[in-house]
């Protein structure tokens, strides 16, 4: 394949990817305690352009690992009578909605988000989830009890489960392919084999000015909101789409990562150890206060409880 | 001053009609787990992709966790604080905790997808201390740990006295003497480590704000959690001890347990309050009024499991005889066992839901498979163990 101009536009963004670029001044700076983000990478999809050819799902399956069937099979629209979910086969779907204002029909790929404070890796108590350092959040069967925390926690309810596996049952969700590009220095199988342009691959940090620019220039096109900037502390992918998201089933998300919360009430009752160690201590000085006096005939009765039991 | 009975064996029959029952229900429940292990989760039971946990986590460990809440709620008691008049009831929760808790794992297995790597959080390199499933899955291991070393007096108590294996009872003789002089720290360590899990269990859906139900999406879930955990310790307690005197055909303890139902209402009290103003706070006390399924629930929870007992309690009448006190032990085990689920399951709303989760016949009987299992071995400990404390015509040496 040769270097083609729509390859090119779709890499627009990744140049600086792989390179330490220094902040921006005058852009707010993306810390989350995963420390700096304006390096990820990222992907901004642009819910106009999509035309539905189910061709990422395909892509996505292949990626995968897993044997799609033909990918003329995938031109099949009843696909979209009802809405789906992303599901263990298919880390990606797209959606097909009514346009509320009488334009034709909204196409609208939905995947992992890939947080920037991800709650499944917050979540996962044997670290099964890694926030990688150029921000895919990836998962490791190996490590995986298969308790399902993930699934719970998840803003965005994206991951899924294999039910039917009695042995190996794995996690299943979007990794931003990067298993087959580790330092992302290509692009997604959806990304790549996208005909409409939909999506454009770079750093997070540019597509987000990209994606606000383009809502600006182009005015009456697009709605005012950039799904991904601040949800759930911010993602990785970025969505933007000319009808309300709440319209294309992407629901409200408060902009606070829900991390932050359970982590803070977590750190506190743990600080340093110190809370269970002083709480220890009270009870042990409660339990020498309250001490059975010595009366002669039981004498030992004192610091082994059980012994008034014990004899037989 | 009480008379002060020693523990005993009570060498029942154990094949009864009602163990029978137990064995054949957890019979059941065992060929259902067996078909989990065959063919997967989702050949027995409801769960899907929009509801990743059901009743096997919701009872078999929530509430199992909650209720098993007695054991260290008397060995506070009578152990901490010295209250000597409660040693009867500390030998049997402390059973009933440290067989909850086991169950509580067995449950576990058959939940996890990948059940063979349950160990892997003793694992430093798989250690996130960012996790509070991590914090409650290690103080849950340590107490396991502690309720076992608990409970090992216990078993070398069956052996002082055994004529047949001179060896085992020398060894049961050390043990026991060396255990009982380092119990004090075991014990703290027990009610340390039940109050950090019984709480950090709440603050698991706490991350899932966005798909609670606004009547239990609240910050201090892990505070309400705790509380209630304090509220059903004497509870479970009672309703445990009263129903092992019917089995056994024992008088009710009631010298023990009516002063000890004296505590519930006080710790209900504050449970409810705590209650109450969170609603109150997140100004959501209006949600009650909407006649959803939750706001059903939710009074439920609280009148019948909360408010009802705790006047109950309140009356000495019903404090003193025997069928008053077992009810309001029932409702507010009951409660609690509801508000786990409640906040499990019923709270639990999918952002993109395709249907609503109801457990599977698999999922119950492998539940109630588990509890009948439970009851046995409590039974057949019970049987051959120094447990429960003999009424009077009990021979003393």
């Amino acid at each position: 394949m040769g270097f083609t101009r729509r390859g090119f536009i779709k890499t627009l963004g990744v140049v600086g990817a792989g390179t330490i670029a220094a902040p921006q001044p005058g852009r707010a700076s993306s810390d989350s305690p995963h420390g700096n983000r304006d390096n990820d990478v990222g992907v901004l999809v642009d819910v106009t352009k999509c035309i539905g050819c189910r061709r990422c799902e395909f892509a996505c399956q292949e990626a995968a690992g897993f044997n799609p069937a033909d990918i003329d099979s995938f031109e099949d629209k009843s696909a979209f009578n009802t809405p789906r979910r992303p599901y263990p086969r298919s880390h990606t779907v797209i959606n097909r909605y009514a346009h509320h204002e009488g334009g034709g029909p909204v196409y609208a790929k939905f995947n992992c988000l890939h947080c920037l404070d991800p709650a499944c890796y917050s979540a996962c108590l044997v670290t099964a989830f890694s926030k990688q350092p150029n921000g895919p959040v990836v998962y490791d069967p190996s490590r995986c009890m298969g308790c399902r925390y993930c699934m719970v926690a998840c803003p965005f309810e994206i991951p899924t489960y294999d039910y039917d596996d009695p042995l190996t049952p794995q996690v299943r969700k979007c990794n931003f392919c990067a298993h087959l590009v580790p330092e992302h220095q290509a692009l997604p199988a959806c990304v790549k084999i996208c005909p409409a342009e939909v999506m454009l691959y770079g750093k997070r940090s540019e597509l987000l000015e990209l994606a606000h620019e383009r809502i600006r220039s182009q005015p009456g096109v697009y709605v005012d909101h950039v799904y991904g900037e601040h949800e759930a502390g911010g993602t990785s992918w970025l969505w933007i789409s000319g009808v309300p998201f709440e319209q294309i089933g992407f629901h409200k998300v408060d902009a606070k990562a829900p991390p932050r919360l359970t982590e803070a009430i977590q750190h506190g009752v743990f600080k340093h150890f110190l809370p269970p160690l002083m709480w220890y201590g009270l009870l042990g000085a409660a339990m020498w206060l309250t001490r059975p006096q010595p009366t002669g005939d039981a004498a030992e009765h004192g610091g082994a409880p059980e012994t008034g039991e014990a004899r037989s | 001053m009480s008379v002060h009975h020693s523990p005993q064996p009570l060498n029942h029959k154990l094949i009864t009609p009602g163990t029978l029952v137990l064995l054949i229900l957890t019979g059941i429940g065992l060929c259902f787990a067996a078909w989990r292990f065959m063919f997967g989760i989702g050949a027995i039971t409801n769960l899907d992709q929009q509801h990743p946990w059901g009743i096997w986590i919701a009872i078999d460990v929530a509430t199992g966790v909650a209720l098993a809440a007695g054991g260290f709620m008397t060995a506070a008691l009578a152990h901490v604080f010295h209250r000597e008049h409660y040693h009867a009831v500390v030998r049997p929760a402390l059973l009933t905790a440290m067989l909850g808790y086991t169950f509580v794992g067995l449950g576990l297995l058959v939940d996890l997808g990948r059940y063979y790597n349950i160990w892997h959080p003793m694992l430093p390199s798989m250690w996130s201390g960012h996790s509070v499933l991590f914090e409650v899955g290690m103080c849950v291991m340590c107490y396991i740990t502690v309720l076992y070393i608990e409970f090992l007096p216990i078993f070398c108590e069956r052996f002082l006295g055994e004529e047949r294996w001179p060896r085992l009872r020398a060894l049961c003789r050390r043990l026991h003497g060396a255990l009982n002089r380092i119990m004090f720290l075991f014990i703290i360590a027990g009610v340390v480590l039940s109050c950090l899990h019984q709480s950090s269990l709440g603050n698991l859906m706490v991350l899932a704000p966005s798909k609670m139900h606004d009547l239990w999406d609240t910050p201090i879930l892990a505070l309400l959690f705790l509380l209630s955990a304090f509220a059903v310790g004497y509870p479970m307690v009672i309703f445990e001890s009263m129903c092992a005197a019917r089995a056994f055909k024992l008088q009710p303890e009631m010298h023990i347990l009516a002063p000890l139902s004296r505590f519930v209402p006080i710790l209900l009290g504050i449970y409810l309050c705590f209650k109450i103003g969170d609603l109150a706070v997140r100004d959501k006390l209006g949600l009650l009024a909407e006649g959803s399924p939750q706001a059903t629930m939710w009074v439920i929870e609280v009148v019948l499991g909360v408010v009802v007992p705790m006047a109950l309690l309140l009356m000495p009448r019903v404090r003193n005889t025997p069928s008053g006190l077992f009810i309001a032990a029932v409702l507010v085990v009951g409660g609690v066992a509801l508000n786990r689920i409640n906040v499990f399951l019923v709270a639990y709303q999918p952002l993109y839901p395709q249907k609503t989760y109801f457990p599977s016949i698999g999922e119950v009987a492998v539940t109630a498979g588990l509890i009948s299992l439970l009851i046995f071995c409590y039974r057949v400990i019970v049987n051959y163990f120094p447990v429960i404390s003999h009424a009077p015509e009990a021979k003393t040496s």
